[in-house]
């Protein structure tokens, strides 16, 4: 039992014991498996790092040198980027777009939110799976479809040209409903009465749109488009189900480089070198965004 | 307008899409799915494939899985989480601040810094492919303890004040008033780690290596990339991982987004 003070408090050092003691599984967690595990793989980025072998001999920026002539790592950059710039423009101005329409009260709107949103909810290694069989040639609908309209029916995963496009749209299906419901949130916030003062003077539609309703979500768009980047940055799940990296490393990313270094060469310091010029990566994309959008924001 | 919506229908038929065309085609045969791929819906209704999908895969026991390493990280992290974003937000002691800010960074590094070191440490400790090896490292979420520590600042001091006053300890006044308070914040914080982790493919993928202890979504996969695959039960079983979540979110679909919706918030 704890003693208390006049204004309630408890005694000073049963106060310590207890916020440390609360405080302990969740540190000793955070510091076994986040804490240590950051500078242990910054330090296995130094080493030539085999997992099963007992020595690891130490190579200093070696992993990363070897990185800047590796080819694939090009590839595998190339390919992020290229996702990540079809992805994130695409998924932030339709996710508004559709706020815009559905952010209201009634029942449809509410309903089409739900629809809109029930891909989020979904495991996207699991429907990649579903996606998978739908794109397929041999068994999928998609095909036969395409043959039916007249056109030429295309393997979208096995083609060279076709896979990362598929990995863009499947990505898109999984990721817009999550960018609405942020930017619903956030409408829905937005005063009436500014949009009312606009209609008075004469604004119509369009003009609302751009001068009030964008202007007044910003922090809500900066934050959705800065998740987004650095979500598509990190894409694994879908490409590691629907494509393995093929065809011919045509869709391999990042992540999925590094988990076949890490995993099925065990190259773990390799891997780790790339995780952290992945980690490099994100920072400055964040930060050039987040500098971006402050000079935009003279009020 | 009307334009407008109608695209907004089209769209959100083409978001629907792939669940409807995965539960039909659960219903239909290999045969049919072969000689008639472009067709929906299924010719009758065979059940046959959710039969089978228990004895194909060792399916049960992926489920099994799953519902352990969702379940058990969603509540052993609700707990730790809210112990530690309690001591974070109320008590006083020296370094709180220090914890606190540590607890924000590492909000900041991509998982895929930690993932190749903490496989080792897992490795280490003889955990791999086992069930503490899945939960313990996820036993605590930094997002968890933000969002917590954002609730108990809130709550009026008057409230722990009185109970200390009444003679109550800090446990007891962590358990019995400040838990329930934070019963909306904990079902949001719940409804999201489960998620997360039942829908969670590559750490179960790197902790587990046998079928036995799989989860669903990779249990799911390695049977998909077998050579002759059974698609309707591999549909019927990506249905039935997929169930669980969609009967929660028809019930309680507000807690599903306001855990997305807050974190805008932020």
């Amino acid at each position: 039992m704890t003693l208390v003070t006049r204004e309630g408090e408890p005694r000073r050092a049963a106060r310590l014991r207890s916020g440390q003691l609360f405080l302990l599984p969740s540190a000793v967690i955070i510091c076994v498996f986040v804490l240590y595990p950051i500078v242990q793989s910054f330090w296995m980025s130094l080493h030539d790092w085999s997992m099963f072998q007992a020595v690891h001999p130490f190579v200093g920026m070696a992993n990363y040198a070897e990185l800047l002539g590796d080819p694939r790592f090009w590839n595998a950059l190339r390919n992020t980027a290229i996702f990540t710039v079809a992805t994130v423009p695409v998924q932030v101005i339709t996710g508004l777009l559709l706020a815009v329409v559905l952010s209201r009260a009634s029942w449809w709107a509410v309903f089409l939110r739900s629809v809109y949103f029930f891909p989020v909810i979904s495991s996207f290694a699991t429907m990649a799976i579903v996606w998978r069989f739908l794109l397929s040639a041999d068994v999928g609908p998609t095909a036969s479809w395409l043959r039916a309209a007249g056109l030429v029916p295309i393997d979208f995963l096995h083609t060279t040209a076709w896979a990362l496009p598929a990995i863009v749209l499947v990505s898109l299906w999984k990721n817009i409903g999550f960018t609405m419901v942020i930017l619903v949130a956030a409408l829905q916030d937005v005063p009436e009465y500014l949009n009312e003062a606009a209609v008075l003077d004469g604004a119509n539609a369009f003009q609302r749109f751009v001068n009030v309703t964008v202007p007044s979500i910003r922090h809500a768009l900066l934050f959705t488009s800065v998740i987004a980047v650095i979500a598509s940055l990190q894409v694994f799940d879908q490409v590691y189900v629907m494509t393995r990296g093929g065809p011919l490393f045509h869709t391999e990313t990042l992540v999925t480089y590094m988990y076949e270094q890490g995993f099925s060469e065990f190259r773990s310091g390799y891997a780790a070198a790339i995780a952290w010029v992945l980690f490099l990566l994100i920072m400055l994309v964040s930060l050039i965004q987040l500098r971006l959008f402050r000079y935009s924001d003279v009020d | 307008m009307a334009a407008a919506m109608a695209l907004v229908v089209l769209l959100g038929a083409f978001m629907i899409f792939p669940f409807v065309w995965m539960l039909l085609t659960s219903f239909r045969t290999q045969q049919e799915i072969f000689s008639n791929p472009g067709n929906l819906i299924p010719a009758a209704l065979n059940w046959s494939a959710y039969v089978e999908i228990w004895s194909e895969l060792p399916f049960a026991r992926l489920f099994l899985n799953s519902v352990i390493f969702a379940g058990g990280t969603t509540i052993i992290s609700l707990l730790f989480d809210s112990l530690a974003a309690y001591a974070l937000a109320r008590l006083t002691f020296p370094g709180r601040t220090f914890a606190f800010y540590v607890v924000l960074a590492t909000l900041m590094v991509p998982y895929q810094i930690t993932l190749i070191p903490v496989f080792q440490t897992v490795f280490d400790l003889h955990w791999l492919d086992t069930y503490q090896g899945l939960i313990v490292p996820r036993a605590t979420s930094a997002f968890g303890i933000f969002l917590l520590r954002q609730f108990f600042v809130t709550v009026p001091r008057d409230l722990d004040a009185a109970a200390r006053i009444d003679g109550a300890g800090e446990l007891r006044i962590y358990w019995s008033i400040m838990l329930p308070l934070a019963r909306p914040a904990l079902a949001t914080l719940a409804v999201f780690h489960f998620m997360y982790n039942w829908n969670d493919f590559l750490w179960p993928l790197v902790i587990t290596s046998s079928i036995d202890m799989r989860t669903l979504p990779a249990g799911l996969t390695l049977f998909g990339g077998q050579f002759v695959v059974e698609y309707a039960v591999l549909m019927a079983g990506a249905t039935i991982s997929l169930a669980p979540l969609a009967v929660a979110f028809l019930f309680a679909q507000r807690y599903f987004v306001q855990g997305i919706a807050t974190t805008g918030i932020k």
